[in-house]
């Protein structure tokens, strides 16, 4: 087992959650809610990491943080380390093919809170953040936590962004999806194989919480 | 006072111009699609009309001529939804104490519970609205809109989700609860029973414009307009010829149904023209059989069907000549004694005053 690989994946796994936690409620909740005619073109561009081959995003993802662009120079000269082949850099790509994890389940949720709900919140003078604080995640909530866990869970899985991107640099960007891939490269099958049920277990795990908080909110909007 | 015109071509058409006083209840009503919905979402700010001044007393909360437009949570506002819209993951009194949450935790709590005491409700604070029935619902709903002591009490098609017995004491209760309200209420309702039993006054509107205002009563035994008359299910509407214009007698002589009938004539109508009048099907009297035809106003018909619903008969008459119909209404008692049957000779007064010429 590769302890480190282990927890460079959960560290990618925990920061990517919760740093599109906020983002993604704000671009859920904006694409669910608005009636604007470009709505349809951002959630296009969203869905976009979703049917693209990993390492044609990695590609791209590549030449955005390479020294020789704007983004990869400007972090360069800032913490003076390159962004490319580096955790930091490995996040950035990260939080970008998570995106579309963390925003469909999200936008699904806000959408099936009832317009009148949010009609009577404001005729009761409720103020936006009132609002969003008191009925809209209420409401949402599984629907919330079920996209930060597919977006974790997908996070250790993924593969082909992380090599292109990080490539497989020991206890910087070797994550365990790519420990497992070096294992079984050298014929070290028991490793990969303890690595692979682990990410099985996890990812399993991770399908029984999503599917059990999506019949607790059908049964809770039964009752409710 | 409440004082609304909307007018806009897109999306939805509006032409709608009413006031309503405080302490009132004015009803709008109108078959599905008129607009009813938009013009109270429209007051409560929900939906923004191109064209609008809406102003209540000296506070105004939209005027497009100035580009003045305050958001729905800045308009002091109650609002009963149709479906209700109660939070469903907050109890009763959250659900109302969170209509004043900018007051201090303990006074809102309080002021809930007081109104909830106000509408019936002590000993249910702690339910969730899915253990409410729909007339609890309601009442919670409507005490969600008052705890916030608004300046207008919108209520849109409020009694259209509950049963039939329900709705009847809910009528007893709003009609109790209203009294002492001092501020303008506006009711949607595509139910003229409803608005007939509730409201002061009553707006008809069509495809979002007002096609007439006044008191129920008014509207419904006098309605402005052929679209109007039909609208209200006024009963009896007739096209007829004019025969003369009757100075003397103060009113213009048609032809209907084989026999001349003289209505009031509001305006100069030309002999020959063709003009739409009618009465409300409750103002036709009905005669006893006993009493000769032939008295001045009195006209002998066939009935052609008598339908008992309730206390009353629906009497459905029909003219010798010209196969017109007329709709009348009597009392169960007055059917049997008159001894009335289908295929029989009835005979009816039609009251000029009662009389619409449009």
């Amino acid at each position: 087992m590769d302890w480190q690989a282990l927890r460079i994946s959960a560290s990618l796994a925990l920061a990517t959650a919760a740093l599109l936690a906020v983002p993604g409620i704000c671009l859920a909740r904006w694409l669910a809610y608005s009636r604007r005619p470009w709505r349809v073109l951002v959630e296009a561009s969203l869905t976009v990491p979703l049917i693209l081959p990993p390492t044609v995003l990695g590609f791209y993802l590549l030449g955005v943080l390479g020294n020789s662009a704007p983004l990869g120079a400007l972090y360069q000269r800032l913490v003076g380390a390159p962004l490319a082949f580096s955790f930091s850099g490995l996040l950035v790509a990260s939080l970008v093919f998570n995106l579309p994890f963390t925003v469909m389940p999200m936008q699904r949720a806000f959408a099936a809170i009832a317009p009148d709900l949010l009609d009577a919140a404001r005729t009761c003078g409720l103020s936006r953040w009132r609002t969003l604080w008191r009925i809209e995640l209420p409401l949402a909530w599984p629907g919330v936590l079920t996209a930060l866990i597919m977006t974790a869970a997908h996070t250790l899985g993924e593969f082909g962004v992380v090599l292109m991107v990080g490539g497989n640099i020991p206890g910087e960007t070797r994550t365990i999806a790519i420990a497992i891939y070096d294992r079984v490269q050298a014929f070290e099958m028991d490793s990969a194989a303890h690595m692979s049920a682990l990410l099985l277990v996890i990812s399993l795990l991770a399908l029984v919480v999503v599917s059990w908080l999506g019949s607790w909110q059908r049964s809770a909007r039964g009752l409710l | 006072m409440l004082d609304v015109a909307l007018s806009q071509q897109s999306p939805i058409p509006l032409a709608a111009n009413f006031r309503c006083r405080a302490g009132e209840l004015l009803a709008l009503v109108g078959p599905s699609g008129a607009g009813k919905s938009t013009v109270l979402r429209a007051i409560a700010g929900l939906s923004r009309v191109r064209e609008a001044r809406i102003s209540v007393g000296d506070e105004c909360w939209q005027d497009s001529r100035d580009g003045r437009w305050l958001a729905p949570n800045a308009r002091a506002v109650g609002m009963v939804f149709q479906n209700y819209a109660l939070f469903p993951h907050l109890n009763v009194v959250d659900n109302v104490a969170e209509a004043i949450y900018r007051l201090p935790r303990v006074e809102r709590r309080t002021r809930a519970m007081q109104t909830l005491a106000t509408v019936g409700l002590e000993g249910l604070e702690l339910r969730r609205p899915a253990q409410l029935s729909g007339g609890q619902m309601q009442r919670v709903a409507l005490a969600r809109a008052l705890v916030r002591e608004p300046r207008v009490l919108l209520l849109d098609e409020p009694f259209a989700a509950v049963d039939q017995m329900t709705r009847e004491r809910l009528y007893e209760e709003l009609a109790v609860l209203r009294t002492g309200l001092k501020i303008p209420v506006v009711l949607v309702t595509h139910s003229l029973h409803e608005a007939h039993l509730l409201a002061d006054r009553m707006v008809v509107l069509r495809h979002g414009k007002t096609l007439q205002e006044g008191t129920p009563g008014e509207v419904l035994s006098r309605p402005a307009t052929v679209e109007v008359a039909r609208l209200v299910g006024f009963g009896n509407l007739f096209h007829s010829p004019v025969l003369a214009n009757n100075a003397d007698l103060g009113g213009l002589v048609v032809a209907w149904g084989g026999t001349e009938i003289t209505l009031p004539a509001p305006r100069a109508t030309a002999v020959g023209a063709q003009i739409a009048w009618g009465i409300a099907a409750g103002d036709v009297v009905v005669v006893k059989a006993a009493r000769a035809a032939g008295e001045p106003g009195a006209v002998t018909l066939t009935l052609e069907r008598a339908a008992a619903l309730g206390d009353s008969v629906h009497l459905t008459l029909r003219t010798t000549i010209g196969r017109e119909r007329l709709r009348a209404v009597v009392t169960k008692r007055f059917f049997e004694r008159a001894g009335i049957a289908p295929g029989g000779p009835v005979t009816v007064e039609l009251p000029r005053e009662h009389m619409v010429v449009f």
